[in-house]
């Protein structure tokens, strides 16, 4: 049932980081051509554009669900990798919890960052 | 173009090892003259009767269905009995026994794991009116395009190749491999079977189909044209979507029972009795 449930959610977070990519694909490296969410004149890296989307609620959202997803997708997909070197049950049992400690500690920091980057952003 | 018509000369160069006395498997050498149409079982059976009869290996129908002399013929799980010298296209032949299996002796592989993890998926119709499966009062309905759902899996004839084959199954003892995910997936698309849920007892763990990298190596050297690779992309579908609770609910085929009033034609034999 786990293995279950953890493919089902992998399969699902690489569909969210599909269209977030896409997303930011867009946003950053075709600016040229569709230029959206980069309300000022320059680059989309311009303090002006960073500050205009970081505003965004929507700009928050994403940020934080394609962190989340990111971590999950990338860290499920190492733990299945190093799994398939058919290590000992100890083994899998201390990649177990150091992926899920790792995944939530860069998580908590992503999020606050993205929180930080947010607030500075309005009071700006 | 080498000319298929004339006896011509051929090596069988074949990986031997006998337990009781190699430390490590080695390669012989027989050089013998090949007929026109000879099949690679065939060489065998000319080595062990004229060069060397300590020779082993395991075959039986001499005609592609019992699925016992799978081996590895010039870099490649195939059906002795199924591979005729001439289509290999070389005056070197190299056997082997079928990789990722332990061997027992020269050509024959341990394929007890296969069979383990074959039974573990429990291959077979499962439903809850026993009285009905012992004692039929008529047939489970199906039509043709139920039937179109599993037929080409029901081909298999469980001779390893795609075992051989899998590079996945190569390094991961864990993973249950193609024959077994592909029979458990023959009988949840089944319309007759209502076994899913206890199959997914083992398919949904670690043994089940998430570790396969879809290499498809599985469905390219099945000598039954069987699709395995198919099979277990379908079967984590439907996983998936059993998790997610979009699948259908299965019911297990209801019985098409015999109409009444009935009549034999003139001249066709009475059904012979019950041997079970």
């Amino acid at each position: 049932m786990r293995d279950q449930r953890l493919w089902t959610w992998h399969i699902g977070a690489g569909a969210v980081i599909l269209v977030l990519l896409g997303l930011h694909m867009t946003v950053m490296h075709l600016d040229a051509i569709v230029r959206i969410f980069n309300p000022a004149p320059g680059e989309p890296v311009d303090w002006a554009n960073v500050v205009a989307r970081s505003k965004s609620v929507f700009f928050l959202v994403t940020y934080v669900l394609l962190l989340g997803t990111a971590l999950f997708h990338g860290f499920y997909g190492l733990r299945n990798i190093l799994f398939e070197l058919n290590p000992g049950a100890p083994a899998k049992k201390a990649m177990n919890g150091l992926f899920l400690v790792a995944g939530l500690v860069l998580f908590a920091i992503g999020t606050w960052a993205a929180w930080a980057g947010f607030t500075v952003a309005r009071s700006a | 173009m080498a000319d298929h018509t004339v006896t011509s000369e051929v090596v069988f160069r074949i990986r031997r090892f006998d337990p009781t006395t190699d430390a490590d498997p080695h390669w012989e050498d027989y050089r013998f003259p090949c007929p026109p149409g000879m099949t690679v079982l065939e060489g065998l059976k000319q080595i062990k009767e004229s060069l060397s009869p300590t020779l082993a290996w395991r075959s039986s129908c001499r005609m592609g269905v019992c699925g016992s002399c799978g081996m590895f013929i010039n870099g490649r799980p195939r059906l002795a009995c199924n591979t005729q010298v001439s289509e290999l296209e070389s005056s070197l032949i190299t056997v082997a026994p079928l990789p990722n299996f332990n061997i027992i002796r020269d050509l024959v592989p341990d394929l007890i794991p296969m069979f383990k993890a074959h039974a573990e998926t429990q291959p077979y119709i499962i439903r809850d009116d026993t009285n009905e499966q012992q004692q039929p009062t008529g047939e489970y309905w199906q039509s043709a395009h139920q039937l179109e759902q599993y037929l080409q899996f029901s081909y298999c004839i469980k001779c390893g190749c795609c075992m051989a084959a899998c590079p996945t199954y190569a390094t991961d003892p864990v993973y249950a491999g193609p024959m077994p995910l592909a029979q458990a997936h023959r009988y949840n698309s089944d319309s007759r079977d209502g076994g899913f849920a206890a199959r997914k007892q083992v398919l949904s763990g670690e043994r089940g189909p998430w570790r396969c990298h879809f290499a498809g190596e599985c469905s390219r050297v099945c000598p039954k044209g069987v699709d395995p690779a198919r099979a277990i992309q379908l079967m984590k579908r439907q996983l998936v979507f059993d998790y997610l609770k979009l699948g259908k609910q299965k019911c297990p085929a209801s019985i098409a029972k015999v109409p009444d009033g009935l009549k034999r034609r003139e001249g066709i034999p009475e059904t012979p009795p019950r041997t079970i």
